[in-house]
């Protein structure tokens, strides 16, 4: 079979996000709050020397995301890669870091929290880098960041 | 230069080393008599959603001292909560009030969302295993009152290290000022690694030993000794084997040095004999009855009645 270059549409202005491990394209949308917010094109489980487990990649169409939305994807994906696309071309190549506070999308493992019991927002403060470990702003336990965690309502 | 007016008081962790001493310094004023009637004027209202009377009747003793009224609940069936209204409700309501509120929950986080939700200072008197700040303030304030300093010091704290909460927030505030510090517990029931791991972030120096005898030869200034509570254990036999071997008493005493101070959060259940409450190492009484300046002290801070 003949190779593909672009099994997913290319697209003339917006913002694609690559390298994203198979199976989290959805979950990364979800984190971004992207649902129903214009178009996307969503590719799963692509071949990828760097990444054994397949990738995933997420195309969003006339919108280039802020660096806090980016960089929310390194929560679950530290290796995907940003390319913001202008009249067709790469504009911007994108690196993204964790950030150090995590909002409303991500829930406390401690069920004795006041997120869990009271209806406190969720906050969280970037503890460890190396770990990706988050400390809950209420009930103050340090949580390895897992996809599970993040919210999917 | 700390700042405390109109700052809620609700973790450690928020607290600068120069917050800590700040508090340390004006407890010392307060106790020793300089300052009066500061919170004139002033009400605070004390919601307790568990009973503690400990932690409450200092809290109410510290306002009258001070010159203040205080009201509040002391059992959370009498307030309007179990009648279905919101905690968020609650605060914002009581927050009208008052000019303080000193809140003690069950739920981890409880003080901290108070504290957003009210424009007034809120004290947190304890909220579930997460933290208890007046108790290590009181804590401090007895170690720089009983030792003269609170660096440079070998301070052994003994019991249920992976639990208790008190424990956890002293041993943060003691490794910022720069101390040495053993932990003597149960294999099952030691400091939690993650505890640890400040400390070695810290680079504070630590030893971890499972017996009395080990922490005697480290040498200590202090033994802060905690409660292993029965719970924890499956087997009630194994409880009994454990409590006995964490026990202080005249003779274990020899064990640690002649001038070593024992500290105690109490209540104590039998962890500390009572034939050491007589002995001049005996310092838990003390440090209690050291709960009321600290709480003045706080209040006074935060309220600007004390600068």
């Amino acid at each position: 079979m003949m190779d593909r270059a672009y099994k997913v549409y290319s697209i003339e202005n917006g913002t694609v996000i690559d390298h994203i491990p198979t199976p989290l394209a959805l979950k990364v949308i979800r984190i971004l709050g992207l649902e129903n917010q214009g178009i996307m094109t969503i590719g799963i489980g692509f071949r990828s020397e760097k990444q054994p487990g397949g990738k995933d990649i997420v195309k969003v169409e006339n919108r280039e995301l802020s660096h806090d939305e980016t960089n929310k994807i390194a929560l679950i994906a530290p290796d995907a890669t940003i390319n913001i696309i202008k009249d067709g071309r790469v504009s911007e190549k994108r690196q993204i870091k964790l950030p150090s506070e995590v909002k409303d999308i991500m829930s406390c493992p401690n069920p004795n929290c006041a997120t869990n019991i009271l209806g406190a927002r969720t906050h969280f403060l970037l503890e460890s880098r190396d770990t990706v470990t988050y400390r809950c702003r209420y009930c103050e336990r340090a949580t390895e960041v897992h996809a599970d965690l993040l919210t999917t309502k | 230069m700390a700042r405390f007016r109109d700052r809620s008081i609700v973790s450690i962790r928020d607290m600068s080393i120069e917050d800590l001493t700040k508090v340390v310094e004006t407890t010392q004023r307060v106790k020793e008599g300089e300052f009066s009637g500061f919170l004139e004027g002033r009400t605070v209202a004390t919601l307790f959603f568990e009973p503690s009377t400990r932690t409450r009747l200092s809290f109410e003793s510290a306002v009258f001292k001070s010159g203040g009224s205080v009201f509040g609940i002391a059992n959370p069936k009498a307030s309007s909560q179990s009648k279905g209204e919101s905690f968020a409700d609650s605060i914002r309501t009581v927050a009208g009030y008052c000019d303080v509120i000193v809140i003690r929950h069950p739920v981890e986080g409880a003080a901290r969302m108070a504290s957003e939700l009210s424009d007034i200072p809120v004290i947190n008197a304890g909220d579930g295993a997460n933290q208890h700040p007046t108790q290590t303030f009181l804590d401090l304030f007895t170690i720089k009152e009983q030792l003269g300093r609170l660096k440079g010091l070998r301070i052994g704290m003994m019991g249920d290290l992976k639990y208790g909460r008190t424990v956890h927030s002293l041993t943060h505030a003691l490794a910022m000022y720069g101390n040495r510090l053993t932990f003597i517990s149960p294999p099952t029931l030691q400091m939690p690694g993650h505890i640890l791991k400040e400390l070695d972030d810290l680079k504070v120096s630590y030893s971890v030993v499972d017996n009395l005898e080990d922490a005697g030869e480290t040498g200590l200034d202090i033994l802060y000794v905690t409660r292993i509570q029965k719970e924890r254990f499956g087997d009630p036999q194994e409880y009994e084997k454990v409590a006995g071997t964490y026990r202080i008493t005249r003779e274990t005493m020899g064990l640690l040095g002649d001038d070593l101070r024992i500290m105690h959060p109490l209540p104590r259940v039998d962890e500390i004999a009572e034939e050491v409450d007589t002995t001049p190492n005996a310092i838990y009484f003390i440090q209690a009855h050291n709960g009321i300046p600290t709480r003045q002290a706080l209040l006074g801070l935060v309220t600007g009645g004390l600068e």
